[in-house]
């Protein structure tokens, strides 16, 4: 028989994991992280133990949070895979689903349904200098990173971390900022764009600008990678490129409206790329090829 | 291969033994205007027997393994409840599905969505269960319309790519040819077993074939547009006169057998919730609207460009089988301004980023 | 219908090259028997692709929202009520259009001429008598085109533009004697249980594609009650009650605005009479406030505006 039948069944049954079905979450804190209170850190504890081991991921992956009755959100992950017994996230009250998360009280019940999406290179970046760039709330899954790399500090060469918000109060993850300020194994630059506190005791000034004065310059063994808002990113980039940034050593992650997760709902292509599944994370060599659809 | 011949009042007894163990989906004339003259595939009742004498239904029949709208996971808000706010899978209807009369054209097109949902990474488990449940019974096209257009878009009016029985209508009655076992397992269940030399029945596939094929009309060319950068494409100066006239509704989207986009929506009754999911449409802006007001596709020039690129480069270079497009016309029949696939793909195959053709328009 | 072709084509050049316009919005020939596609010409060596016929009921007005640029409209008398409303609406300003007025001959029903043949139709012309001819694969037959009408066209009593700047041919001959509501009043006598039956059937087939909403010229919010999401108004899924508010509502908007331009119906690619909403809406302003929306640039829409001496029956 010519015709290309139909394979029969061998699947049957076989379909144990249901990608859509979030593992069952129990909210363990809430940390109001912004003097806006516009952002909160939230720390879940999945319900069923085993879960965890499930839910194996690396820095620069995203989950959707899931809200029974409201919908799921993706949310890069902010904890750090070398952090156990809990996973963290940062949300910014912005939707539906988000607004309703700010709403909610420790002991609450909600899904996380992932580890979603690709992470950050990390096989490449062993055994290199690694420069971190954020700005604003983008600093989840640079958290994630700084955290893991530190944990596993023989394994990269020098690590820089730019990152900046609109005040000092904006700043994410304050208290962990200012220990890693004062680290020797890493150069932390923490700016804010202006302050009236005289007590001030970081850099001033716009994240590109830092970027100019502090990063080191680009070689080789050196990979960037950014993540913050549209402007900061725009005025970033040509900095970097002054550097000698290679555009395969610029490394960046994208967001954009998603449902699935999965790469099956279609809504977040860029070409023919899905940020869900085949990114978010893109080194800026690629996004050069693709559709400016983000 | 088995070839049977099923005779009228075979084929009644046959569709009748058939509902006793499949839910048998066929193409009943149904709807609101009573001028209104399209075909639908719908699940049949009792005596409802599949009414044949068509082109092609209304909307494709995607809707029998992928309803616009089902419910994925169910759960309560209910705190008094121990299993609140905890998804579960509903009890689902798991007797098997027979697909009796779908157009080859429309066959082709659950392989091309299968890639969707059946990758390497993750499956769809609503997708493929109901698919894997699905029987296909095909109906070979002997009067194709003119604005059909299978034949260059990887199927043919007797093509057999993704059947499991194709049927040809002979003499007083139907041939059918079983191509799997799952067909196999149909055709007795419905009692057509009047198995028939096989040589006398492949000359008349063959024959009906090749008399439907020349009667084509219309064909798109796809030749280039593997060749082609995709950013060439994207950029391409025509996309704002194919746009113009589009209003951003969803029809060629619904009506599509390869358009497989949905959303996820919750919905509650009281205490009572849904996860579900539903069609949805690269039309919408909706559907790619950032919580920050942000839309990487806000216009309409953008979304008119996707769902073309998505069709006939996209796909193209994602799998390297072709376009995500079977030619079954529906969207080239029923869009309500006339905008036509056929010559969307005719202006992308032929693009020459080179040429710096001064003139965007189409010939028209 | 050559004549209007032409005559059109002659303005929409001369408009282009005098630089009056920096483009003009009309129709060209379709792909399909029935079918002409709106389109925007900005060259003047372009313009030949403009055509006039009976093909021509998608609503042009729907093409201005929002635009900046100057712009040559060609406008049948339905589109030129939608572009006044336009205009009251502040979706186009009045300075920005030069609108080439068009005495319309109706536009014929592609799915009623469907109904009346078996086969495919794969031509459809018009004689200069009125003559429908409509052809297929062994088939060839000839309807007035008083017969085969869009429903609307049929009843239409402002087939002339209420408003241009220029004329394509002198006036069409206005219908009177028209009654436009006997359908609406049918649904009127029936009892609430044979209503409910009748508006069931009548969205059964409903896929919520919002052709009718996006083929309106009225609809044009930012963001449709049916798509925000705060609140969320309606249900997203195929649940009849969500089905019958979207388009309840969706005829409350356009209630002392619809033209009955006929595009939504024609839009929707499974045949639901969409007007039958929106004209009993046209039937309650016309009784209650003697309101034809988009015939004057002086009187905003009733549901808009109030006076001392409005009736204000509904309320009492």
């Amino acid at each position: 028989m010519s015709a290309p039948a139909r394979q029969l069944d061998a699947r049957k049954g076989d379909i144990v994991e249901n990608p859509y079905l979030p593992y069952p979450v129990r909210i363990d804190d809430i940390i109001t992280e912004t003097e806006d209170k516009n952002l909160k850190t939230f720390r879940f504890v999945f319900i069923n133990p085993e879960d965890e081991e499930k839910f194996a991921y690396m820095p620069g992956q995203f989950a959707e949070l899931s809200v029974t009755g409201k919908g799921e959100i993706p949310i890069g992950i902010a904890s750090s895979p070398t952090e156990k017994g809990f996973i963290k996230f940062t949300i910014n009250k912005v939707g539906l689903v988000s607004s309703y998360l700010h709403s909610m009280k420790v002991g609450d019940v909600m899904g996380v349904r992932g580890p979603l999406g690709n992470s950050y290179p990390w096989e490449t970046l062993e055994g290199k200098n690694v420069v971190i760039i954020g700005g604003g709330f983008a600093f989840t899954t640079l958290r994630s990173s700084i955290i893991y790399m530190l944990e596993n500090r023989d394994q990269f060469g020098k690590i820089h971390v730019i990152y900046g918000a609109r005040t000092p109060g904006m700043l994410l993850y304050d208290q962990e900022l200012k220990a890693w300020e004062a680290r020797d194994d890493m150069n932390m630059h923490i700016t804010v764009d202006g302050t009236d506190d005289p007590n001030w005791k970081y850099n001033v000034g716009f994240v590109p600008t830092i970027t100019e004065q502090k990063a080191p310059p680009a070689d080789e063994d050196t990979y960037a990678i950014i993540c913050g808002p549209p402007i900061m990113i725009k005025f970033t980039q040509p900095v970097l490129d002054n550097l000698g940034y290679g555009h395969d050593r610029i490394i960046m992650s994208l967001e954009n409206r998603m449902k699935c997760g999965i790469g099956m709902c279609g809504r977040c292509n860029i070409g023919k790329d899905f940020v869900c599944k085949d990114g978010p994370v893109f080194t800026l060599a690629q996004l050069n090829t693709m559709p400016k659809e983000y | 291969m088995t070839f049977v011949k099923i005779d009228r009042k075979e084929w009644a007894e046959g569709v009748s033994a058939l509902k006793k163990g499949y839910q048998v989906f066929g193409p009943v004339k149904e709807g609101p205007g009573k001028e209104e003259k399209d075909h639908e595939f719908r699940k049949l009742s009792g005596d409802q027997m599949p009414e044949m004498d068509y082109i092609n239904t209304r909307l494709s029949p995607k809707a029998a393994i992928y309803p616009q709208s089902e419910v994925m996971f169910t759960y309560t808000t209910d705190e008094r409840k121990d299993d609140h706010h905890i998804l579960k899978e509903p009890k689902r209807d798991e007797t098997p599905k027979a697909v009796i009369g779908i157009r080859p054209c429309d066959a082709l097109s659950f392989l091309l969505v299968k890639k969707n949902f059946d990758t390497p990474e993750y499956k769809d488990p609503f997708w493929l269960r109901a698919y894997d449940a699905t029987t296909f019974v095909g109906y070979g096209c002997d009067a194709p319309c003119s604005s059909c257009f299978c034949t260059s878009a990887g199927s043919g009016p007797f093509d057999e790519k993704g059947l499991d029985v194709l049927l040809a209508d002979h003499e007083e009655g139907y041939l059918a040819k079983v191509l799997t076992e799952k067909g196999k397992a149909l055709m007795e269940k419905a009692g057509w077993t009047s198995a028939i030399d096989a040589g006398g029945a492949e000359k008349v596939f063959g024959e009906k074939a090749a008399a439907s094929q020349g009667k084509f009309e219309s064909q798109i060319s796809t030749d280039k547009l593997a060749q082609i950068s995709s950013m060439d494409l994207y950029d391409a100066p025509f996309w704002e006169d194919i746009a113009f006239s589009c209003i951003n509704c969803g029809t060629c989207t619904y009506l599509c057998p390869t358009c497989w986009c949905f959303d996820i929506q919750d919905e509650c009754r009281g205490c009572d919730g849904v996860r579900m999911r539903n069609w949805d449409s690269c039309m919408s802006s909706l559907f790619t609207l950032h919580g920050s007001g942000h839309n990487p596709r806000g216009d309409k020039v953008s979304r008119v460009r996707q769902r073309f690129m998505h069709k006939l480069k996209y796909y193209v270079d994602k799998y390297g089988e072709g376009i995500q497009c079977v030619g079954c016309g529906r969207c080239v029949r029923k869009c309500p301004v006339n905008i036509d696939i056929r010559k969307v793909c005719e202006m992308m195959n032929q693009y020459d980023p080179e040429a710096q053709n001064e003139c965007a328009c189409p010939t028209t | 219908m050559q004549e209007y072709t032409d005559k059109i084509r002659q303005i929409a050049r001369r408009l282009l090259e005098e630089g009056t316009v920096d483009m003009v919005i009309g129709f060209r020939k379709g792909s399909m028997p029935m079918m002409n596609e709106p389109c925007m010409v900005r060259r003047p060596q372009d313009v030949d692709q403009l055509v006039w016929d009976s093909n021509c009921g998608i609503n042009l007005a729907n093409y201005l929202t929002n635009r900046k640029e100057k712009i040559g409209v060609v406008a049948k008398g339905c589109d030129s009520r939608n572009i006044v409303t336009h205009i009251i609406e502040n979706k186009i300003d009045r300075d920005q259009l030069h609108i080439i007025g068009v005495p319309c001959g109706a536009m014929i029903d592609k799915r009623k001429i469907a109904s009346l043949v078996e086969g495919e139709i794969t031509d459809v012309t018009e004689t200069e008598e009125g003559k429908v001819i409509v052809k297929g694969e062994g088939f060839e037959k000839s309807f007035d085109k008083a017969e085969v009408l869009q429903e609307n066209c049929a009843i239409c009593i402002h087939r002339n533009p209420v408003v241009h700047d220029e004329m394509v041919a002198e006036p069409v001959e206005e219908q009177t004697d028209v009654d436009r509501y006997a359908d609406i009043r049918e649904i009127e006598a029936m009892s609430d249980a044979e209503r409910k039956a009748f508006f069931d059937d009548l969205y059964k087939e409903c896929i919520r594609c919002y052709a009718c909403r996006n083929a309106c010229p009225l609809c044009y919010c930012p963001t449709c009650f049916v798509d925000e999401s705060r609140p969320q108004w309606v249900g997203k899924g195929q649940n009849e009650n969500d089905i019958r508010t979207f388009h309840f509502l969706r005829a409350y908007h356009c209630a002392g605005r619809c033209t009955d331009c006929g595009a939504c119906e024609r839009a929707c690619p499974v045949g639901i009479k969409v007007r039958m909403l929106t004209k009993k809406l046209e039937k309650d302003c016309k009784e209650l406030f003697d309101w034809e929306a988009g015939i004057s640039l002086e009187n905003r829409p009733p549901l808009d505006a109030y006076r001392p001496d409005d009736p204000d029956e509904f309320i009492k």
